[in-house]
């Protein structure tokens, strides 16, 4: 089989899985699991250095920048000016200008404001960065977000958090079909299967953090994730059988005794 | 401005008190903060990593001081 990666902004990965590193028990546990997922790139959060503390471990001495690509974000930003600070701050803390845009509407569903979200997108372009964006599964606003120079769409497949799995395979597919940039489902994957229907829809990847963070065992899930990314891709590749409403026996019929 | 050769600023949300002529270089150490690993905004502009030993703090600069930590 041809080797199968993708791209996004000329960069090629081999792992179409980016994991989440917040929420995990530790450090060691976090650095296990995304070990365990084969992910390439990890998506990070920029906050306030710890003053009073500044000896505490960091992410950094567990997940080593340089072997993985961070993806830093803007949860928990709920305008474009928020998200742009932060990301300019991303880009001087790392270095680099591949990050994650989210604008978020309310904190109810942490659902996307997709209005701050395409303005922040224009600016960030027009400043360099190259944003892969948090967006509904609207394949209209993913287009306009491709237009604003989105390097990658990244539609919800159900709120963050929330582990419901995706809840409208339709526009998810929609979007893939009209998409020139590559397509990841972020948020809302809460098992492996999952997982499998985002890859199964034609997506080039998937985005997730809780599903493995806060499963029984996250180094088994973040393994069985691999797994299913791996498999929906598959499958999708092969081109599923199609579909009829009644049964086609698998033996012949003729030759019966 | 109080005449005792310290400035006041403000770092992360936070009063203090520096030194007169102290870089924002120096400030990260003092703070025990490794310059390489952590991004500095000063009155909302970002300063580079490659003039923190360059630029003086002043009275009244309010810095944001950030650094990765885990997030999905």
């Amino acid at each position: 089989m041809v080797a199968d990666g993708w791209e996004v902004a000329g960069r090629r990965f081999t792992s179409r899985l980016i994991v989440g590193t917040g929420k995990y028990r530790s450090f060691e546990q976090n650095a296990a699991a995304v070990e365990a997922s084969g992910a390439e790139i990890v998506t990070v959060a920029v906050r306030r250095v710890n003053i009073s503390d500044p000896n505490q471990p960091l992410l950094t001495d567990f997940i080593d920048p340089k072997r993985y690509t961070y993806l830093p974000n803007t949860a928990g930003c709920f305008t474009a000016e928020e998200a742009i600070r932060t990301l300019r701050l991303a880009r001087e803390a790392g270095g680099w200008d591949l990050v994650k845009l989210e604008v978020l509407g309310e904190a109810r569903t942490l659902y996307p404001d997709m209005r701050e979200t395409l303005r922040a997108t224009e600016t960030l372009a027009r400043e360099g960065f190259l944003p892969m964006v948090y967006c509904v599964d609207d394949p209209i606003a993913a287009k306009q977000l491709e237009e604003a120079g989105a390097v990658a769409i990244m539609p919800l497949g159900a709120p963050i958090g929330s582990g419901l799995g995706i809840q409208n395979r339709v526009t998810i597919r929609l979007i893939v079909e009209g998409a020139g940039v590559p397509v990841l489902v972020d948020a809302g994957v809460g098992t492996a299967s999952d997982a499998s229907v985002a890859m199964e829809l034609g997506c080039d990847g998937v985005l997730m953090n809780t599903a493995i963070a806060e499963a029984k065992d996250p180094v088994m899930m973040a393994r069985a994730m691999k797994l299913a990314v791996e498999s929906g891709r598959l499958a999708y590749l092969a081109g599923r059988m199609g579909q009829r409403r009644y049964a086609d026996p698998s033996s012949p019929l003729a030759g019966m005794i | 401005m109080i005449q005792d050769g310290t400035l006041s600023i403000r770092v992360n949300g936070e009063h203090r008190r520096v030194r007169t002529g102290m870089t924002i270089a120096e400030l990260a150490l003092e703070l025990g903060l490794e310059p390489t690993k952590v991004a500095v905004e000063r009155n909302l502009e970002i300063v580079p990593r490659s003039t923190l030993s360059d630029v003086a703090i002043e009275d009244g600069d309010d810095f944001e001081i950030v650094t990765f930590v885990g997030g999905g």
